[in-house]
């Protein structure tokens, strides 16, 4: 029933390959993209006019950063961020750039996720920490932080599933991964059943992020504990 | 002791300037509980909050225990909001901490080590009845039980004042009145300074002893809370004690006069004396006794019979009788 490639695929390990480096490529970057999207994110939200400390300029320029890398559609960013793959990981081929694309895609996506979910924290109980004599800096990480956690969480899920389907585009610049697999071994050798199977795969690894991130953000949030 | 000179405070938009307080002075004695009342818009939450800088004042001074709050540099202002505690009308609580670590929080906030918050912590909960719940999460309190644990969060770092704004305007009337009692008793107990905001006389006649009116921006009056009750010299006071519509509702357009009566006429039936040597019946549109101080003061508003004779000897009559009465408009 299925292609003798797919059997060959699958005895020289290729597609579990395919689908360890998907799953890795996604975590790495999910990772690295939360070091300088979380920031990024708080940020935004602290020196926002609302803010508990408004820097006007520092938003905008901020602002407009991430609004410039975010209108770029994965693709294209990808090919005309190459010589900074190249100046980071010494490399414009590969995995490694590819992880590289996907943070400078994703770090900026990750800054507004983080910026509205810190935005839905009550503004009242911010107000209520300032009464108690809290600086700045214990505000973010004793209120928005934990009171945002819910939302940071369900916002990361999201995150990782886009940074997922974004690491299919791989192919292009040599990467790997179960999009490459369905790009070179199934589209241009027109074995639907690879393309299929690889698609299937990527269901399946979106729907257990999606689920376990569910459970984690709803276990975490102490409002619907009743 | 709190003091405020000469306070203004104004927001500037890009197209127009709000005045939201103009030229307040007030003095808040020590051991006191002051309330402002004022109707929405008044400008009394933005009061409250140019007291521990919350608000930034335009102009004017903030002076608490001799000291101008507005000179004050940031950290030593991190510091003063240490010992001003504040409760708020949505109560504010952290949702994802627990009723404890609610308690805690201004502990860690002021350095204090973790074990010894925890005891205070459970003292605090122990005085406002919640020590059972000191592991549920705000979401899992009714509205009183969550005032209380801001009650108990404001009271953590034992501060000498106690700022509550709208504390009670989201319960109901028995809840408002067990948190009432519990903010009298820690007046008494503690000897906290209490700021109470509200938009209902029934709170101020309750717990305070002298009340500021506000109205459109400014204050209209001041005094102790029996003075303003039985002796309104400000529209807007009469309107709070007594609210415009109750007796507008009820008119059928006669002279409205209102009487106040002051510890033993109290009790004295004046209407029916009245009534019976005038041989003229009034409309009674709203009446009340209250107890300040243990004398009790009542107010009265009657309507007068349309026909001008019968009005009139009603008007000598009280010109004779020692009960103190004005004409409403």
């Amino acid at each position: 029933m299925l292609s003798e490639m797919f059997y060959k695929l699958w005895d020289n390990g290729l597609i579990q390959l395919g689908i360890w480096e998907t799953i890795y490529m996604t975590l790495i970057s999910s990772a690295i993209a939360y070091v300088i999207g979380l920031p990024l994110g708080v940020i935004l939200n602290v020196t926002d006019d609302g803010g508990i400390h408004p820097v006007k300029w520092l938003n905008r320029i901020l602002g407009f950063i991430v609004n410039f890398f975010r209108s770029i559609p994965f693709i294209i960013l990808m090919v005309a961020m190459l010589p900074v793959a190249r100046l980071i990981v010494g490399t414009a081929l590969g995995n490694k750039a590819v992880i590289v694309m996907l943070i400078i895609a994703a770090a900026p996506y990750v800054g507004r996720m983080v910026e509205s979910s810190l935005k839905e924290v009550d503004a009242g109980v911010i107000e209520a920490a300032q009464s108690m004599g809290s600086n700045n800096f214990q505000i973010v990480f004793k209120v928005l932080l934990p009171e945002a956690k819910p939302s940071l969480i369900t916002g990361a899920v999201i995150s990782m599933v886009t940074i997922l389907s974004y690491s299919a585009m791989a192919a292009t610049i040599g990467g790997t991964g179960l999009g490459q697999i369905a790009i070179i071994y199934g589209h241009q050798r027109s074995n639907d059943d690879i393309t299929w199977i690889c698609v299937l795969l990527m269901v399946v690894i979106v729907q257990v992020i999606q689920e376990v991130g569910t459970r984690i953000a709803h276990k975490t949030d102490k409002r619907i504990r009743l | 002791m709190i003091e405020l000179k000469h306070l203004s405070k104004t927001y500037r938009t890009q197209e127009k300037e709000i005045v939201a307080l103009e030229d307040i002075n007030l003095t808040i004695n020590d051991g006191e509980i002051f309330g402002i009342i004022g109707l929405s818009g008044a400008g009394k939450s933005t009061l409250v909050r140019c007291i521990n800088l919350l608000e930034e004042p335009t102009d004017g001074q903030v002076i608490i225990d001799g000291k101008s709050v507005t000179e004050l540099s940031r950290k030593e202002l991190l510091k003063l909001r240490q010992s001003i505690g504040m409760i708020f009308q949505g109560f504010n609580l952290l949702a994802q901490r627990s009723v404890l670590n609610n308690v805690c929080y201004p502990l860690e906030i002021a350095g204090v080590g973790r074990k010894e918050a925890k005891a205070r912590a459970m003292e605090l909960l122990h005085m406002v009845g919640l020590a059972d719940r000191a592991n549920s999460y705000p979401s899992q309190l009714s509205g009183g039980q969550k005032q209380r644990v801001a009650i108990a969060r404001a009271l953590a770092t034992s501060p000498k004042y106690l700022l509550c704004d709208e504390a009670t305007s989201a319960l109901d009337p028995n809840t408002t009145r067990s948190i009432l009692e519990l903010l009298r008793e820690i007046n008494n107990s503690l000897g906290v300074t209490i700021v109470v905001i509200t938009h209902e006389m029934k709170v101020i006649d309750q717990i305070c002893d002298r009340v500021a009116v506000i109205d459109h921006s400014r204050i209209a009056e001041e005094g102790k809370v029996s003075e303003v009750f039985t002796n309104p010299r400000s529209q807007i006071a009469r309107d709070l004690i007594i609210p415009r519509e109750r007796t507008v509702l009820d008119t059928t357009g006669g002279r409205r006069l209102r009487l106040t009566f002051e510890g033993d006429y109290s009790n004295a039936p004046v209407i029916s004396e009245m009534v019976l040597e005038c041989q003229a019946p009034v409309n009674i549109l709203f009446a009340d006794t209250k107890e300040f101080e243990g004398v009790i003061h009542g107010q009265m508003i009657i309507e007068l019979p349309k026909d001008q004779h019968q009005a009139d000897k009603i008007i000598v009559w009280l010109r004779n009788s020692q009960v103190k009465w004005r004409e409403e408009d």
